[in-house]
């Protein structure tokens, strides 16, 4: 083991080396009033300790951080989640978005097409395009897209159970473009264990959904190496009533079961490792929630080293976006939460986040009007621009409170996941409704908390006033589902049918023989087979799950 | 005396069962008997279940936006069996200007954000007309 004193050195070497490559976006930062600031602070002395549980930013075990220079080198990306209506409207909002500033896109789809049915199904009454964006097929992606390079932007997709279908469509839509599936950059979120505990968009059931992950991790390593394969996330075990803990604990035991099943498919652990990524939620208990960011790194890697074997330290970096929590938003008083979602921020920012998005002070009451998302874009630009928490690496390291909670985090979160263990991992924890269990019962808890005024929500229990109802809110037009279907059913009476129907054959037997399903996925896709005719042949090759009531 | 009886029902694709299950909770702390559907439940399953159950009251959580659907759905076919007597209740992330469309339909009362659970109670215990 090398000395502190040596690992500086080698580390300094490395920044060095990055910096004449591409240096940071100041030659010299200094606080509002002059004073010089330094990339990195340390102890005066820093001991065994301080190198084992700290270390340097950039370097194992990534407690202060996954790059040496962190937003000195470039600030977080900034990344509003967004999509309504159709593809037409939510291509007009990405314009926007990126014209305002935005550095990647973030994709919200419906609910029909999170969970396999073509707008035109009978399910899907009342649905379409009210959460996010319907997409039935690669045409639908086509406009979604429309004068958007995807060779230059950067885009993450909020879809889990048919995750791989959207993927497809969206690399068809880049070779349209003429665009690489080599140089497409972004991420699915393709994490349905917290589906079944937290977020309700499952389609079949764990054991072939853990498959079809493993096969888009297989294909992307070869295929789409710059994409991110999965984003576990913890965003939705918190908004469904999770502690800070339970947050960390649930998110990385996902993390392990996907791991574990990737590599019991014969897939090398540091062959798919770098390009796993996570999200987490930023709530309002700012200094645990910086905290938590750190502890998930430092236990991420040493699961990653320690448990699996990993040697890349690529593999071992938790790379994470945040998002504000939406649970938090209140609907009385809403332009409140413009202050709630500007501290919020601030925690992920000093927890290390990679990409962000605020969410708008009207999401408590609809989807957020244009107004109220351009304020949550400003809140970023404002702590990244001019409050200077970004002019130094990891600004709270040290300070006796933030490294307490690490460790109690980080503690706390261990002895879930030897709990987890137990029970055969998450998996098997999820069936059993363990998962589901501990959420809601924290859940009940938060809330007796609040309405026995032991917490306070301003607003809500305390410093309440009348206040008219909120007018101008965004309403997404019911006759989207007509006309939605009614594009769908001239697709299908235009499109080559004999084509679909083979894709769609073929696609079967992959399935029903343990292929990889990807290169089908695109096959159908190409020909312009719906999602809803893929999710339906797979439906009938899988099953659906069938959740357990644990209430 | 007869405990009310609920069904708390998630209509629509909406998966967002955190509020649900609260509320579910502080019902059952109350003293109610409640049964939840889970997720996913169509209107004609929400209804058939409350039949089946010989419930009170339906309480219907929606945040997808899509209660302008199937919340007066669900009523149509209230009406259609007959359950005059069943109070029926909406909740989730609900613009208030819908809310008159909603009580024209049926709804009894409709719950936004932040709401306390006592209220609900309260309320289901003043107007529900448990048989028996």
């Amino acid at each position: 083991m090398s000395s502190f004193v040596e690992q500086l050195q080698a580390w300094q070497a490395g920044v060095d080396k990055m910096l004449a490559k591409r240096p940071e976006r100041k030659e010299q930062f200094t606080t509002i009033s002059g004073l010089p600031i330094d990339r990195v602070y340390l102890p005066d002395d820093p001991g065994q300790e301080y190198a084992d549980k700290l270390g340097l930013p950039g370097n194992y075990p990534y407690t202060r951080g996954v790059q040496p220079t962190m937003y000195r080198g470039r600030l977080w990306t900034m990344r509003q989640y967004a999509g309504f209506a159709t593809a037409a409207e939510s291509n007009q909002r990405y314009r926007y978005l990126l014209d305002q500033g935005t550095t990647g896109l973030s994709v919200a789809f419906d609910l029909p097409t999170q969970i396999g049915y073509d707008a035109d199904h009978n399910l899907a009454r009342g649905e379409v395009g009210k959460v996010g964006v319907s997409i039935s097929s690669l045409k639908d992606m086509e406009v979604l897209f429309d004068q958007i390079p995807l060779d230059k932007v950067s885009t993450s997709m909020t879809i889990n159970a048919p995750a791989g279908i959207l993927l497809a469509m969206y690399i068809a839509v880049a070779e349209k473009q003429g665009v690489k599936p080599e140089q497409l950059r972004g991420t699915i979120q393709n994490d349905i264990l917290k589906e079944y505990s937290s977020r309700g968009t499952y389609i079949f059931p764990p054991r072939p959904s853990m498959r079809v992950i493993t096969n888009i991790f297989a294909y992307c390593a070869q295929d789409v190496p710059m994409w991110n394969t999965i984003s576990i996330s913890g965003y939705h075990i918190r908004e469904a009533g999770s502690t800070a803990v339970q947050e960390v604990a649930f998110t990385l035991a996902n993390g392990m079961a996907y791991v574990k099943a990737a590599m019991d498919a014969g897939l090398d652990v540091d062959q798919f490792g770098p390009r796993l990524s996570f999200f987490f939620n930023a709530h309002s208990e700012f200094l645990e929630e910086v905290a938590k960011y750190r502890a998930a790194r430092r236990l991420w890697a040493k699961i990653m080293k320690e448990r699996f074997g990993s040697t890349n330290p690529k593999s071992m970096m938790v790379r994470f976006h945040t998002q504000t929590a939406g649970c938090s938003l209140t609907a009385q008083q809403p332009k409140n939460n413009i202050v709630r979602v500007a501290f919020q921020a601030m925690s992920a920012v000093l927890g290390g986040t990679q990409s962000l998005h605020t969410n708008s002070m009207d999401e408590a009451l609809s989807l957020p009007t244009q107004e109220a998302v351009t304020i949550a874009l400003r809140t970023q630009q404002i702590i990244g621009y001019e409050t200077g928490v970004t002019e130094t690496v990891d600004p709270l390291a040290g300070a006796y409170y933030i490294e307490h909670l690490t460790d109690e985090i980080e503690r706390q979160a261990e002895d879930y996941i030897v709990r987890i263990d137990e029970m055969g991992g998450a998996v098997s924890a999820i069936e059993q409704g363990f998962v589901q269990r501990e959420i809601q019962e924290a859940a009940y808890a938060y809330q007796r908390a609040v309405e026995d005024d032991e917490r306070v929500v301003v607003g809500v229990n305390k410093f309440v006033v009348k206040e008219p109802p909120p007018t101008g809110l965004l309403r997404v037009d019911p006759k989207v589902r007509e006309e939605q279907a009614a594009a769908l059913a001239q697709l299908r009476a235009e499109r080559d049918q004999k084509a679909v129907d083979s894709a769609l054959a073929e696609l079967k037997t992959a399935a029903e023989n343990d292929q990889n399903l990807m290169p089908h996925f695109l096959s159908c896709v190409r020909v312009y087979t719906t999602l809803g005719e893929i999710c339906g042949t797979l439906r009938g090759v899988f099953g659906e799950y069938q959740a357990p009531t644990t209430i | 005396m007869h405990k009310i009886r609920v069904l708390a029902a998630k209509p629509g694709l909406d998966g967002h069962d955190r509020g649900v299950k609260v509320i579910a909770a502080a019902l059952r702390d109350a003293g109610m008997e409640v049964i939840y559907t889970g997720l996913r439940q169509t209107p004609e399953q929400i209804v058939a279940t409350a039949m089946q159950e010989d419930v009170d009251v339906i309480a219907l959580s929606i945040l997808s936006g899509a209660h302008d659907y199937l919340f007066p759905e669900v009523m149509k076919l209230i009406k259609q069996k007959g359950m005059d007597n069943v109070l029926v209740l909406g909740g989730g992330v609900i613009p208030e200007e819908d809310i008159p469309a909603l009580k024209a339909a049926g709804i009894a009362e409709v719950f936004g954000p932040g709401t306390n659970t006592h209220k609900i109670v309260d309320f289901i215990q003043a107007n529900a007309k448990p048989r028996g």
